[in-house]
């Protein structure tokens, strides 16, 4: 209990991703939150990279780690811009009334 | 190892909550906020366990760089209050709801059952490629591999940074009509003829300017 492993960094990814993906899943009202959630899972992974990496000692978790940051701020990025052009077009954002795929 | 271990739990215990609140929250600015937080006391895990350089990386690029950016989207778009509950729906009546938690948990459980499950290959530790060396210091190991062994996969990220830019720009940019913008083509291709003209102007008779 006292001495933190492996397994309890690898255990609070888990809590960590279950959260976004349920975040995902449940969210109806508001596409910016499920972006947020999508944040989430991102930082649960990094957690398990770092995690690796420390207690098997190589360096090349960190620095996928770091590939992994730039992507998640790049997809931020297309993300608001898109729910952006979304909001300009059709004044909501609420995920209910996105159905113009009929998805 | 004590304080090692109160410590791990007190700021799990904080990310863990603030990412429940970051889902729950009715309103969308506190929901950027508890992000923040969550960030915040993950990157204080990471300089625990020893990656100070992605701690600090994780602080600037997130706190400084994403969640101003989410809070700035927020704000624009004025849907910061959202009414009712968030979770409901009116167009299936809440059936979501049990299903996607079932759909968790059974993602979660697995996850369990692997963590608890799994073994490292007999031959991972010879087959390392890069140790942590305990003489440098972390940002200068990385460093020392990301420029060198690692140096087409930076400059990949690198452009897809550029691509993540110009895609934004062009995604939201828009011509307004009305208003009044310089033209370099216009000013560039001028001619002398449109612009001067020449009048014969008559003795003790003036010019007229609107002829």
């Amino acid at each position: 209990m006292l001495s933190i492993g492996l397994g309890h960094y690898l255990t609070l990814a888990a809590i960590i991703f279950t959260i976004g993906v349920v975040g995902i899943f449940l969210n109806r009202k508001n596409v910016i939150v499920i972006l947020m959630s999508i944040e989430l899972i991102l930082l649960a992974v990094n957690i398990n990279l770092v995690a690796f990496s420390i207690f098997i000692n190589d360096l090349s978790g960190q620095i996928f780690t770091l590939f992994i940051l730039t992507v998640a701020a790049a997809e931020a990025a297309i993300g608001l811009a898109i729910i952006v052009v979304y909001f300009r077009n059709s004044d909501t954002i609420r995920v209910e009334e996105i159905k113009n795929l009929k998805g | 190892m004590i304080a090692h271990a109160v410590f791990f739990y007190i700021f799990s215990l904080i990310a863990i909550v603030s990412a429940v609140m970051v889902t729950v929250s009715k309103n969308t600015v506190h929901s950027v906020f508890f992000l923040i937080l969550d960030f915040i006391s993950i990157s204080c895990l990471f300089i625990m366990i020893g990656a100070e350089f992605l701690g600090m990386i994780m602080l600037i690029v997130y706190v400084g760089a994403v969640a101003v950016l989410f809070l700035f989207v927020v704000m624009m778009l004025n849907v910061a209050e959202q009414k009712g509950q968030w979770f409901s729906s009116r167009w299936d009546g809440g059936t979501h709801i049990p299903v996607g938690l079932l759909v968790s948990l059974i993602i979660f459980f697995e996850l369990i059952i692997v963590i608890g499950g799994w073994k490292y290959k007999p031959d991972l530790l010879n087959s390392l490629s890069i140790n942590i060396s305990t003489e440098v210091t972390n940002t200068r190991s990385i460093g020392n591999v990301l420029y060198t062994d690692y140096i087409l996969l930076f400059q990949i990220s690198g452009m897809i940074l550029l691509v993540a830019m110009i895609g934004a720009i062009v995604l939201t940019f828009r011509e307004r009509a009305g208003v009044k913008r310089q033209s370099y083509v216009k000013q560039i291709s001028r001619e002398r003829d449109e612009g001067v003209h020449l009048v014969e102007a008559e003795k003790n008779k003036g010019v007229k300017i609107d002829a």
